[in-house]
């Protein structure tokens, strides 16, 4: 640990508290235009004629385009960040409400908006497919029945892991199994900026600038470049501030691409900033697995194996942003923080007539639903043993001594103490006196509910080898240069959306090379002046970029040892890096610090031969492992049963991400993951009704928890060290998002257990919790 | 229609539609960008500004409403160079990350101080129980209005 590392301040929140951040629809360009899209009111209809002849006969209309002005162009489809494809103005058929049918530019928003109602679509409706479980029947209607689509039914994958054979023989020899259907319904992540993008081409330089709302600069640059035809080097792609991003603003939407087409069109810089039921109805969802989950043990609690068998629900269009060789991203870490000899899992993804996406909302890459998975089933088995859940789960953890630890179905977790974060846990939240004042309470006739979890994560995604997107393989760039008067600029590949990388990754190159925190400036989110990489998604900012950064630092440290051996008039073996100077063995008053040396780098000072002049280095890293950070977290409920509302009273988390560079922003990441938990398990889901008609297209359908739902948080912390990362340091972004959830029902399971309630499918609204009461049996 | 504002001390005379909205008001002809737009349905909170001397979601209200009426957004907050506390707190207290709830919470954190000079945390929940933070869990938006309360009046 070094004096650079610690709780700063934030060098983002300057401008942020002066109201003076760039968001995408704070910048305006001169003779810019604005866009709107129209959007098909049905769920699976097919289409006669889009009609837009009153619409560009509207004063202030610029343009429009349709599906067939797309086609002229080769653009009406894109590919997904899954290999599929994407209509981007829909030709043929609308596969799901909200889906994009044309694209309108005038010359202010509020006149973009009026065109969309003059124009006139013709489309026969066709029956949509809504229930997931319906998809793969013989009846089913067809999703996807385009031109040069290879499928024959709505099935889009079926994928395993794990040895099958040898579950189902831990099964057979088992004492005890139990098995549970669960969904982890659709949600959407939300954050509060909705996706935008503003497109400026010039065609006598032949240059697009587009500022979109994007996690993944690098990569968006490369798949505009191969889809327009455009020159890459001659896209700049800016991500300005982003209000929130969680997952959402990972793939690549219509409406950017509209955009692009739009501003080629008229030369002018055009803008599309989608509203809040546009950004609910059509983008980036996340989850939507119905699971049917089953934990097989011995009569004295040893859990011996586990499986899973897994629909899952794609939408229209196979949008799922994950590595390429895991269809189901990572649920295949589902043994998760316990130690099970013997698990199978597989998954089948279906089409059906709802909105693209499946999109990492903070679970890196579905282990949000895999934690779920096995944390509700090992407190049903806890349940039908008679034994604490906490017990039940302290037997079961993966002991220290075991790590580097190989799953059961192939994951190297690199470094863990999971009982010693579960025995934290349960003695700040005096879990055996939360035990006894619930059994108080019982007596009394109310209802509390106690609920663990414990969780890990694989975040950090490489190594490239194993993991690429579109073919990108999952490695990150930094630059780094020092200025002769010693003042640094850091530019990384990775873009934040408010997790403080200007700062944390400033600590990281100003603890390696002995410089003031406020000496060095990041640069990010401008493919012009940032190295390539993948972005920010997965919590891969610090396990990846993060040790780009301290690489290309330690490369700067060591060029900066030969110019220090000169200076110093000694020879380089002689010198020895020391609180922040390269000093002399034996005399450490001699030395020199980086911002010296930098000044002499710079200067006529005479190099050997084969040593280059000034002070710079890049890095590539290509991340041997994913980092394993992980928790254990325990939740307190009250429920009402005659409302069935449910009132979060305490949440006690402990987390380990190894080394903390920010504690005090790693602490603000696990406040809002733990806030996700709330919503998510009792609040926030995407509905349709039989039609396909989405229920939740704003946030009077799509509650997201406020102040009053969300407890003062309680947080605890072990570190154990990531063995392979630079600086020992692990993500933190999305842990509380994927254990928390678990921690909440099992909390509100629990208090019901006296109704005999074992199970409620989430959001535990109220409705939900009071039908799963009148179904149960009444108290005894 | 011919409106007059009075946004951060500074009158402002405009012709605009009577439909626009205060929010594209502020931020599309005064180029007061701040505030920011989050849901269209008064949910969020990210476009909360005073209108005289009480915070409105101006995403739902009229820019003609506001004809003749004081309207503080978010760029009127400091004191020329000098923060106001709650800008300072949120600062000190790591009470914000993508920033763009900001500015509607400190307006609301300001409005709550003026009326309650020491609230508790209860107060600030309630407070600020109208508007969306996606980022923060709440917590240190709660600590940082409490640390403005602690230091109103510290460098007047």
């Amino acid at each position: 640990m070094t004096a650079a590392y610690g709780s700063h301040p934030r060098k983002e929140d300057a401008r942020l508290i002066r109201g003076q951040g760039k968001f995408i629809d704070d910048i305006t360009l001169p003779g810019m235009l604005h866009a709107a899209i129209l959007r098909s009111s049905l769920a699976h209809a097919r289409i006669i004629e889009v009609d837009a002849t009153a619409a560009l006969a509207h004063p202030k209309v610029t343009a429009v385009l349709t599906g067939d002005d797309m086609a002229a162009r080769g653009l009406a489809w894109m590919p997904t960040l899954s290999g599929d494809v994407q209509a981007v103005l829909a030709t043929d058929k609308v596969r799901f409400q909200g889906q994009e049918l044309a694209f309108v530019v005038a010359s202010d928003r509020y006149a973009a908006r009026d065109a969309l109602e003059l124009i006139s679509v013709d489309a026969e409706p066709l029956p949509p497919v809504i229930d997931v479980r319906m998809a793969t029947s013989r009846n089913a209607p067809r999703v996807r029945d385009e031109e040069g689509f290879k499928g024959s039914d709505n099935r889009i994958f079926d994928w395993s892991a794990g040895d099958e054979a040898a579950t189902e023989a831990a099964f057979a020899r088992a004492d005890v199994v139990v098995a549970a259907d669960m969904t982890y319904p659709r949600i959407h992540p939300a954050p509060l900026e909705t996706c935008g993008a503003i497109a400026d081409y010039d065609p006598v330089e032949g240059r697009l600038t587009l500022w979109v709302t994007t996690q993944a600069p690098h990569a968006h640059r490369t798949i505009y470049a191969t889809l327009t035809g455009l020159p890459e080097h001659k896209i700049r792609v800016i991500s300005p501030d982003l209000g929130g991003g969680f997952g959402g603003k990972v793939p690549v939407y219509p409406g950017y691409l509209c955009a692009i087409v739009a501003s080629m069109t008229t030369g002018r810089p055009v803008k599309w900033v989608e509203d809040r039921s546009e950004n609910l109805m059509s983008t980036a969802f996340a989850r939507d697995f119905h699971m049917h989950g089953e934990i097989a043990a011995t009569s004295d609690g040893r859990i011996v194996g586990l499986r899973a068998r897994v629909l899952a629900d794609h939408g229209a269009f196979n949008a799922v942003a994950q590595p390429t060789k895991y269809p189901a991203g990572f649920f295949h870490i589902f043994t998760s923080s316990y130690d099970i000899p013997a698990a199978y899992c597989s998954i089948t993804a279906v089409y059906t007539n709802k909105a693209p996406g499946g999109v990492a909302y903070s679970c890196s890459i579905r282990v949000a639903e895999a934690v779920y998975l096995v944390e509700r089933l090992v407190d049903m088995l806890a349940g039908r043993l008679g034994l604490d859940p906490a017990d039940l789960r302290s037997r079961n953890l993966i002991r220290p001594e075991q790590f580097p630890y190989t799953s059961a179905t192939g994951w190297e977790y690199d470094s863990g103490d999971y009982p010693r974060a579960l025995s934290l846990v349960l003695s700040l939240c005096d879990y055996d006196g939360l035990r006894r004042e619930q059994a108080a309470r019982r007596a009394r006739g109310e209802y509390m509910g106690i609920g663990v979890s414990c969780f890990t994560e694989a975040v950090g995604a490489g190594p490239r080898k194993h993991m690429d997107i579109l073919g990108l393989g999952m490695a990150d760039g930094a630059d780094l240069r020092v200025h002769p008067t010693g003042k640094a600029v850091l530019g990384v590949s990775v873009q934040t959306q408010g997790q403080g990388h200007e700062t944390t990754f400033a600590q990281l190159v100003a603890s390696e090379l002995g410089l003031p925190v406020d000496d060095v400036e990041v640069v990010h989110g401008d493919t012009d002046r940032t190295p390539f990489g993948l972005g920010t998604y997965g919590s891969r900012s610090t396990p990846v970029s993060g040790a780009a950064a301290v690489v290309a630092a330690r490369r700067v440290r060591e060029r900066a040892r030969v110019v220090a051996a000169l200076m110093l008039e000694v020879s380089e073996s002689d010198l020895e890096w020391l609180d922040g100077a390269w000093r002399v063995r034996g005399d450490y008053s001699a030395g020199v610090g980086i911002a010296e040396i930098a000044l002499a780098a710079h200067s006529s000072l005479d190099l050997p031969s084969g040593v280059d002049g000034h002070l710079d280095a890049s890095a590539v890293y290509n991340p041997p492992n994913l980092t394993f950070p992980f928790g254990a977290y325990v939740c307190v409920t009250d429920v009402d049963p005659a409302t069935g509302s449910v009132v979060v009273r305490r949440f006690v988390a402990v987390d380990d991400c190894g080394i903390r560079i920010n504690p005090m922003i790693v602490e603000g990441q696990i406040h809002r993951g733990l806030a996700d938990g709330v919503g998510i398990a009792l609040m926030q889901v995407i509905a349709f009704d039989a039609a396909g008609n989405c229920l939740s297209g704003s946030f009077m359908d799509y509650l997201l928890p406020t102040s009053l739902e969300v407890p003062a948080f309680e947080l605890g912390a072990t570190v154990t060290p990531s063995p392979h990362h630079p600086v020992g340091a692990k993500g933190i972004g999305e842990s509380a998002t994927v254990g928390s959830p678990a921690a909440v029902v099992n909390s509100v399971i629990d208090a019901l257990a006296p109704f005999g309630v074992v199970h409620a499918d989430m959001p535990l609204t109220p409705a939900v919790v009071w039908a799963a009461i009148q179904a149960a049996s009444p108290p005894a | 229609m011919k409106i007059t504002l009075y946004v951060n001390g500074h009158e402002h005379a405009r012709d605009v539609e009577p439909r626009l909205l205060l929010i594209h008001f502020i931020r599309d002809e005064l180029g007061l960008t701040g505030s920011h737009w989050g849901c269209d349905t008064s949910n969020c909170g990210a476009c909360v500004m005073w209108l005289d001397e009480v915070p409105v979601k101006s995403c739902t209200v009229l820019a003609v409403m506001a004809d003749g009426r004081r309207v503080t957004t978010v760029e009127g907050l400091a004191r020329g160079t000098r923060l106001d506390p709650v800008q300072q707190g949120f600062t000190a207290c790591h009470g914000l990350q993508c920033g763009f709830c900001t500015p509607g919470m400190m307006m609301t954190a300001r409005w709550l101080l003026d009326h309650n000079r020491a609230p508790t945390e209860a107060d600030v929940r309630e407070a600020i129980s109208g508007q969306v933070c996606r980022c923060t869990g709440y917590e240190n938006i709660v600590r940082s209005v409490l640390w403005a309360a602690e230091h109103e009046g510290d460098d007047a």
